[in-house]
């Protein structure tokens, strides 16, 4: 047995590499099929994976491995001391990819930056309508309040001016919606009348650039020799859309794949004792919860949202739904941000006290709806199964609770209810890896109604992440965070459930592979050892 | 003749615009907004909604949504995939010829087994040959072919590794101007190891998908062979010394055929049936697949899309087959 | 094939004679006797299932079958990733089947029976309009059909066994009106027609009962293509919901598990196989008792 392995493997690496001929190519079992390559258009991201990340350059990014924003096409940028202006100086000599049909003639400048950002905000671009003209994130991380004008001061020079001072608008401009396209490509293909192309034969500053996509099968990408960062240590790039995860698995062993990502919990167990494999984990920018309605009596009292809380056993739905691929929650933001508050302690699992709980507060005969997501997400792999657990912890205290589903788009929108009837399950993935794009968005009062499931607006809280919000300092920032989060607990809006794991699965020839906090996959530092 | 043909072309149209009906007013009363679904958890404001709702026209009366469909249909605009914002008439013909490739691969191997096996059945009717190829074909024929899928992948990839996972062909095969078809273009390509690789990719999905029709085709072909070889003729062949191989061969199978041929014909709908498990399971970019896709994306336009072209194709086989059939049977035509 | 041989009076005889038939046919009396089993099976679940079927054992999740390494008699085929039993699971999910099949012949032939009486016995314009619909609904592939039906309806059991009668339904309708049109010829139903028969009499009385032999056939084979397509829809998501032990949803959720615990993915498709192959070995038996001329569909 361990012999045939061998044999396969070696066999399976011979006709990867003789089939590369002597280009030194990386293959990504990636997990579906990107929306389309203009990363502005589309808020997924398996999208991001195949566009953003390989393809384009933003004026900040984050340095792979952490949440810390550094200059990438700008070199540079300094914001006023009022927070209004932000100026970027932009690199010089940075050349955009070449295909068919394009070749730049001039290199990347204030214009690319201008339309970049232009084309998403004002409905008189042409290019704002183009390809369904959906901007999703920049309308999503308010953009078009946020941004009153944007001016070139020459080639390399573009001031941002703001309505408002937001701390977190440069983690804003590091997000793939804010990479930057070229304005030159944009133009000829408006004027050869094919404006999609934009989206579908993208250019970018990017360390690989776009060489061919089979629908639901295919992407292949180059490396880009003319990068102005490090170029990439593969001469090519490959993602073999699979979308089953035990199948990639499979690739993985048969070597037709190098790396692949999202594996099915089941199966890291036996991944982690393969020799032929090797599995990087690290916590998921996530948070998986359930949210109680606390406009409804009797949620509305805290002491039974904690007495709830302390019935559930978070350990068996770690090892059960998450096949050990999670971690127990406490806060709402997950260990691997700034500013997470780890002397908090977790409500501890003792129906016991729990029941006591109840009876002191007068709750007698409860009912509880759990509402579970029909869909599987990052922070939540079996929302049913979760709740399925959960009915089973809460009928030891005496809750008797039913398990209620919609169709996602109605789960959304009807969780949303001000006065919904149950506890609702969902989760967050961040977006920019800033504490206030989960504790303002979820527990803020703007919330209510929207995003805040749980309905909660309680001022002391609300007040902290207001003020933080506009302060520039991180660590001012992060010392009004901390405080918020011991009032979370306290108040106990949720039951914490859960931060996923992220895990990658490689093969042993693959290195410098650095798993991303924010959720996404870089290749352009990968190599390839025989 | 042509009375014929021009009356089952007339039925042909109140067909075409049922089906367009129904594609379209199916996707109106799926529950679930696709554009709620569209923005996640994240959500959006209301204006934002609502200028989403006027682009993609939902906010028009019923009737005047379904002209413009009626009208684009007829002009050969499907309208856009809402997820990748393509035209829904280009994301089908970039799919579908991997349906087509893989539907023909199951075809071939059905008929190339099937009706050897029903012919060689009803020439030893009763016996043990008989018994046992009609049982494994009643197999085939009850087989779950989703957990068949599974079982053969676990056998044949998980503990042999005899044959790939999933996907068309190995990924160092790179074909510029791709005709889609991947045998064809393997061999146009000339890349050395390619046309097998592709060909080990089919293996799996054509016996998975071929399956229910080979045993139809089994079955069917032995009923057929069995009722000629009692008529008149074949007695008389028989008693004028033509040897049992040549009368088989020649008169029996020859007029049992008619009846196979419309089973092959009109299994179109069950391998576009079988197609959509069978693409789900082995990750095969067809339309199968793109359409289950979409249908959990909420994607309206590529559901009613792809729901009218494909009733659309299995409308245009049934009607050749007919026709056929009427040309190759003049006592049909009567009616 | 006489008139007379075939009205109505002759019963019992008929019955032994379909009976002496069937009995014939090996095959079928072992596709009878695995049904009868199954039945019982189904019937009995509560008494003789081991454990509830939604009982989880967090101790023993995905433990092998008894005759494995690590396996234990307490749950001879294994249990699955939360736990549960899974012979308890896989008992209990018969009766899904069975309800499935039962429901859904019942819906589809007693709808297409009707509509396929109205069309036979309709005036021409209405008889071309019902069978143009019924062209539409064949037009798309059932299973196609099916789930998009069920996603208008919503992921549920009930849901899909509605989609699946909805799908299956011309088929009757078909069969119906073409019996229909064939027997309305015969000199016994023109003279009951002049010793004044009213339509409905015509209808239900006269000619129904001599259509039913294709009829029955059809429901037989529709009953495993229910299961088939019930099992296909659970598999896809858009079926029966978890937990219900329904045998398609099962494999659905055991899928991710493929690698790991073989049990799991092999136990529900062994029974969907056996249960499905059984109603087809038995309806081909029905078919040759009821009618050697149909012997070809």
């Amino acid at each position: 047995m361990k012999f045939k392995t061998t044999l396969l493997g070696m066999t399976a690496a011979m006709a990867l590499s003789a089939g590369a001929a002597s280009a030194q190519a990386l293959v990504y079992c990636s997990e579906g099929s990107p929306e389309g390559f203009d990363a502005a258009l589309y808020t997924s991201g398996t999208t991001f994976d195949a566009s953003s990340k390989p393809i384009y350059n933003r004026l900040v990014e984050f340095e792979v491995g952490t949440t810390e924003v550094n200059p990438a096409l700008a070199e540079s940028f300094e914001v006023s001391e009022d927070g209004l202006t932000v100026t970027f100086h932009l690199r010089e000599g940075v050349k955009f990819h070449s295909n068919d049909q394009f070749t730049p003639t001039r290199d990347f400048n204030a214009d690319d930056v201008i339309f970049s950002f232009d084309r998403q905000g004002n409905p008189d671009n042409p290019y704002n309508g183009v390809s369904g003209g959906s901007w999703e994130y920049y309308s999503a991380m308010s953009m078009p309040d946020l941004i009153e004008s944007i001016e070139k001061v020459d080639d390399y020079t573009v001031v941002f001016n703001l309505t408002r001072p937001e701390a977190p608008f440069m983690a804003n401009m590091a997000m793939d919606f804010a990479s930057i396209v070229s304005k030159e490509y944009a133009d000829a293909m408006m004027e050869a009348g094919t404006p999609e192309m934009l989206n579908q034969a993208p250019i970018g500053t990017g360390p690989f650039s776009f060489q061919a996509y089979q629908k639901d099968a295919v992407i292949r990408f180059v490396r880009n020799d003319d990068y102005w960062g490090d170029a990439a240590k593969v001469e090519a790039l490959i993602f073999a859309i699979t979308p089953d995860a035990s199948v990639r698995y499979q690739k993985v062993q048969a070597g037709e794949c190098h790396v692949m990502a999202y594996p099915n919990p089941a199966d890291v167990e036996a991944m982690q004792s393969d020799e032929g494999v090797e599995v990087m984990q690290q916590e998921g920018l996530n948070v998986g919860y359930l949210a109680y309605n606390t406009n409804v009596a009797p949620y509305d009292n805290p002491n039974v949202r904690k007495a709830l809380n302390m019935a559930i056993d978070k350990q068996a739905i770690i090892d059960v739904v998450f096949q050990g691929s999670g971690q127990i929650a406490k806060n709402p933001i997950p260990p691997t941000m700034w500013s997470y508050n780890d002397a908090v302690e977790d409500d501890s699992y003792d129906p016991e006290a729990a029941k006591a709980m109840l009876e002191e507060e007068g709750v007698t005969d409860l009912d509880l709806k759990i509402w579970a997501m029909p869909v599987q997400r990052p922070y939540n792999p079996n929302a049913r199964r979760m709740a399925e657990l959960m009915q089973a912890d809460f009928a030891e205290i005496g809750v008797d609770v039913e398990i209620v589903s919609y169709e996602w788009g109605e789960y959304l929108e009807r969780s949303k209810d001000t006065d919904r009837d149950g506890a609702v399950l969902l989760g967050w993935t961040g977006d920019n890896g800033d504490p206030d794009n989960f504790l303002a968005v979820l527990l803020g009062c703007d919330g209510v109604g929207g995003s805040n499931r749980a309905q909660w607006c309680y001022e002391p809280f609300d007040d902290l992440i207001q003020e933080a919000k506009t302060i520039s300092d991180q660590d001012e920032r992060a010392a009004l965070y901390e405080e918020a989060q011991v009032i979370f607990k306290e108040q106990a809006p949720w039951a914490t459930i859960a931060h996923s794991v992220v895990y990658m699965t490689m093969r042993p020839e693959v290195d410098g592979y650095v798993i991303d906090p924010l959720g996404g996959h870089f290749f352009n530092a990968v190599g390839l050892s025989n | 003749m042509l009375k014929y043909l021009a009356s089952r072309l007339l039925t042909f149209v109140p067909t075409f615009i049922g089906v367009t009906l129904i594609s379209f007013a199916f996707i109106r009363v799926l529950p679930g907004d696709p554009i709620i679904v569209m923005a996640g958890e994240r959500g959006m404001s209301e204006e934002r909604y609502a200028e989403l709702t006027t682009q993609y026209g939902f906010d028009r009366p019923m009737l005047a949504q379904f002209w413009d469909y009626l009208t684009g249909v007829l002009q050969g605009d499907l309208g856009t995939s809402f997820v990748t914002k393509k035209p829904v008439w280009d994301e089908f013909f970039t799919l579908f010829p991997a349906t087509l490739e893989l539907s023909l691969c199951a075809m071939i191997f059905a008929i190339l087994i099937g009706l050897p096996a029903g012919v060689i059945a009803a020439v030893n009717r009763g016996k043990f040959f008989d018994r046992a190829l009609m049982s494994t074909a009643l197999v085939g024929y009850s087989m779950p072919i989703f957990w068949w899928a599974l079982l053969l992948i676990i056998v044949f990839s998980g503990n042999l590794q005899w044959t790939p996972v999933s996907g068309r062909i190995g990924l160092q095969y790179y074909f510029p101007n791709a005709t889609g078809f991947m045998i064809w273009d393997a061999i146009a390509s000339g890349q050395s190891g390619a046309l097998s690789s592709a060909v080990r990719h089919l293996i799996l999905p054509t016996i998975v998908l071929g399956t229910i029709p080979l045993a139809v085709i089994a079955r069917q072909t032995r009923s057929a062979m069995l009722e000629v070889l009692g008529e008149d003729y074949i007695r008389t062949a028989r008693a004028k010394g033509m040897s049992p191989r040549r009368v088989n061969a020649i008169h029996a199978l020859r007029n049992a055929l008619i009846p196979v041929i419309t089973v092959i014909g009109l299994s179109v709908g069950t391998l576009l049936a079988g197609a959509i498990l069978t693409e789900t399971i082995f990750s095969w970019p067809g339309i199968g697949k793109w359409m289950v896709d979409s249908i959990f994306r909420r994607d309206y336009p590529v559901v009613q899309g792809g729901l009218l072209l494909i009733a659309v194709m299995v409308m245009v086989v049934n009607l050749t087959v007919d026709v056929l059939y009427g040309i190759i049977n003049p006592k049909i035509r009567k009616r | 094939m006489t008139d007379t041989a075939q009205s109505a009076p002759k019963r019992p005889s008929a019955l032994r004679e379909f009976w002496y038939y069937f009995r014939e046919n090996r095959g079928a009396v072992i596709g009878l006797y695995v049904f009868g089993f199954f039945l019982l099976v189904a019937a009995l679940s509560p008494i003789i299932a081991p454990y509830d079927s939604t009982q989880q054992f967090r101790d023993h999740i995905l433990q092998p079958p008894a005759w494995s390494e690590g396996g234990s008699w307490a749950f001879p085929l294994g249990t699955d990733p939360l736990g549960r039993d899974m012979l308890s699971r896989l008992i209990e999910g018969a009766r899904y089947s069975f309800f499935v099949g039962v429901v859904v012949v019942t819906i589809a032939s007693f709808g297409g029976i009707i509509i396929g009486l109205i069309a036979g016995f309709a005036p021409r314009w209405l008889d071309t309009i019902i069978m143009r619909i019924m062209d539409i609904v064949l037009a798309f592939p059932s299973l196609l059909l099916a789930l998009v039906l069920v996603a208008i309806l919503g992921p549920s059991l009930i849901n899909a066994m509605v989609a699946i009668a909805i799908v299956l339904q011309p088929h009757y309708v078909r069969l119906t009106r073409a019996a229909v049109l064939s027997e309305k010829q015969k000199d016994y139903v023109t003279s009951a027609r002049v010793a004044g028969a009213g339509r409905m009499r015509l209808m239900f009385k006269t000619v129904l009962p001599n259509c039913l032999a294709p009829i029955i056939v059809q429901a037989a084979l529709s009953f495993s293509t229910a299961i088939l397509d019930a099992a296909a829809l659970g598999f896809l998501g858009m079926g029966a919901q978890p937990p219900t032990p329904e045998w398609g949803t099962m494999l659905a959720e055991a899928r991710e598990f493929i690698l790991r615990a073989w049990w799991v993915v092999t136990f529900p498709g062994v029974a969907i196989l056996i249960t499905v192959l059984a109603i087809n070995l038995m309806g081909d038996g029905l078919r040759d008792a009821l009618d050697p001329k149909l012997k070809r569909s």
